[in-house]
């Protein structure tokens, strides 16, 4: 399966050029870009593990580029996302997060269903990749 | 306009309470010296007095019979600060091009208005004066509230920011479609088309606004099987999901009864119609509040009084209510779907639903200024008769802040429903990406749109099916200070 959370991730996995062009219309609009990684894409999961601080003062976007770089070397097998954040007055929030990079196979989720009181149930989400590993190890070759 | 005379408040207080009847200018109810005050609520009406009735008298008539006036004089006004409690037009003015209509000014002290209530302001504001014999049609335009008397609302629950935060999808307009058949689905059959919806890539899916508990399907039928498609298309796709519950029922018992459901099947969303009523909507906001939930508001039955632009309540009227009661979507127009609205209009309802600041915009239908006081924003819902070949128009007009809902752009997709899901949510994505590497949609929208359906073959087949179509009717309601033209 195809983990389809961000922006952008009904396209076809964006070229460098289209996610740099993505961060300088996010730093024209004076946001900050955080890279951020997981391996644990659960849609509840909100907090990926920031690779360093949301980069406030950067004046364009090669050096967001440079550190995902470092990102995609450092973390190979690894969900990373671009997440833009606004400090406006009334937004004060994330207002653009999108995939940058994925593990190349995406195992997806279990839907557990738990029989309840008369016809309901109470439903969760598990990930394969998740239950298989420990953190770390969960996708790509090296674990094998 | 009437002799001044006529129109000059009595002073002399013998004279001003003498029993019998004297014209609602007389009585104190229009004073053109009047500089409202900064805790005033402020409405703007636009009226039609009958044939020889003078305008400020009229005026006068709509400032009396909404705040403390009867058709006679009366003692007991004596007992009270009378002059404080009587709404005061203080201007009257020709609308432009519209012969016979004027726009009135009423300014309305804050001490005539309980605090926290959209019940009270409507009962107040419109509750007699719309049939009021002397005027042949009378329309509320617009309202400014002291952020004073905003303050005294929670707003709604959730509000745009934490709504996404909630959802994780950011940067983008959210995508959902109503299911149809509007009636007659059993519950599994229903479920089925809420599935293929969410899974082809929908955000969101929807109860249509009369669906609420009939015998084809019994609500918590609907409830289950929903939840069932909602967590199912959850797990396909890595990304939250919901499906808008329409707990609209027939008592505010049972409305509970039925949000407490959803809640404990796990839903993110519940949905009530505009016809429930506005004390019900506030109960509804408060119970979302307490549990998480996002309200979602059909504007059922508006068309009834927002239409014609002579008489009723603006849609921009509602909004503001609205977003004072507290909801978190609610239905504001299209401007290029099947249902009334010129482009500007709408974008003017849609700026009351997410401004936080609004500034006045007569072209687009906006005559106060209005300090939101950092109530939450409100997400403005785009639903009827769009499709994927308008994504252009639809995110150059409203921006990211934005509910898409394509029903049957979605459903009767020629390849089936995930097709059709699939289809909007690549037309979407394509176009903000574009938008966002300073391309120029507005005109480019056509071939950035062909260029995605050349590897995404929904897309192109909805291209195909529906590329052409357009509702180029001219509108109805639209503002008086520019030329309108309907979007094709």
């Amino acid at each position: 399966m195809r983990i389809t959370q961000g922006s952008f991730s009904f396209l076809p996995d964006l070229s460098d050029a289209q996610i740099a062009a993505q961060v300088e219309y996010a730093l024209g609009r004076g946001w900050a870009i955080g890279i951020e990684t997981t391996d644990d894409p659960h849609p509840r999961n909100t907090f990926w593990e920031m690779f360093g601080n949301p980069m406030f003062d950067v004046s364009d976007a090669a050096g967001v580029m440079l550190e995902l770089r470092q990102c995609r070397k450092t973390f190979p097998d690894h969900y990373i996302r671009l997440t833009a954040f606004d400090s406006t007055h009334g937004t004060e929030s994330v207002v653009l997060s999108f995939i940058v990079h994925r593990p190349a196979l995406e195992p997806g989720f279990r839907l557990v269903r738990t029989e309840v009181a008369g016809r309901s149930l109470q439903y969760s989400l598990e990930s394969y990749a998740v239950q298989r590993a420990p953190e770390g190890e969960r996708y790509g070759m090296r674990q094998e | 306009m009437g002799a001044m005379t006529d129109a000059t408040q009595i002073t002399d207080a013998k004279k001003r309470y003498s029993a019998g009847v004297l014209k609602y200018a007389q009585m104190g109810y229009w004073n053109a010296d009047y500089e409202p005050k900064a805790a005033d609520i402020l409405a703007l009406f636009r009226i039609t007095p009958q044939d020889g009735v003078d305008p400020i008298e009229a005026a006068a008539a709509v400032a009396g019979e909404s705040s403390t006036a009867t058709w006679t004089v009366v003692w007991t006004d004596r007992l009270t600060a009378c002059d404080m409690y009587r709404a005061k037009a203080y201007r009257v003015a020709p609308v432009p091009n519209q012969p016979g209509q004027y726009f009135c000014h009423v300014a309305y002290d804050l001490s005539l208005f309980e605090e926290g209530s959209i019940t009270n302001v409507a009962a107040s504001i419109i509750g007699n004066v719309f049939s009021f014999k002397p005027l042949k049609a009378a329309r509320l335009e617009d309202m400014q509230f002291p952020v004073a008397y905003v303050k005294t609302f929670s707003g709604p629950p959730t509000g745009i920011v934490v709504e996404r935060e909630r959802l994780d999808k950011f940067g983008r307009p959210l995508l959902g479609a109503t299911t149809k058949p509007k009636l007659g689905l059993s519950g599994r059959n229903y479920g089925r088309v809420v599935y293929e919806g969410l899974r082809g890539g929908l955000d969101f899916m929807k109860d249509d606004e009369n669906i609420n508990s009939q015998p084809f399907m019994h609500w918590r039928d609907r409830f289950l099987f929903v939840m069932d498609a909602v967590n199912k298309a959850s797990a396909a796709t890595g990304e939250v999901k919901g499906s808008y519950l329409n707990v609209t029922a027939g008592t505010m018992e049972e409305m509970y009864r039925r949000a407490d459901f959803a809640k404990s099947l796990g839903s993110v969303i519940v949905m009530i119609d505009l016809v429930v009523g506005y004390t019900a909507i506030q109960s509804m906001s408060h119970w979302c509040r307490q549990n998480d939930m996002i309200l979602h508001l059909h504007r059922a039955g508006h068309g009834t009084y927002t239409r014609q632009k002579n008489h009723g309540v603006s849609f921009r009227v509602i909004a503001k209510w609205m977003r004072l009661a507290g909801v978190d979507h609610i239905h504001a127009g299209t401007a290029v779907g099947k249902l009334e609205g010129d482009p500007l209009t709408v974008q003017g309802y849609y700026n009351v639903c997410r401004d936080t600041h609004t500034v006045v915009d007569l072209p687009r239908g906006i005559f106060f200024a209005q300090d939101w006081g950092a109530l939450k924003k409100v997400m403005p819902v785009a639903s009827g008769g769009i499709h994927a070949g308008q994504m252009h128009q639809l995110l150059d007009l409203f921006g990211d802040d934005v509910v898409l809902q394509f029903g049957g752009g979605t459903i009767g997709h020629p390849q089936g429903i995930q097709a059709g899901a699939t289809a909007n949510r690549v037309a979407l994505e394509a176009m903000v990406l574009a938008r966002n590497e300073g391309r120029d949609i507005g005109q480019e929208g056509p071939s950035i749109l062909a260029d995605a359906a050349r590897w995404c073959g929904p897309l192109r087949a909805a291209l195909d099916t529906w590329g052409e179509v357009s509702f180029n009717y001219t509108p109805t309601d639209s503002s008086d200070y520019v030329p309108t033209l309907a979007v094709a």
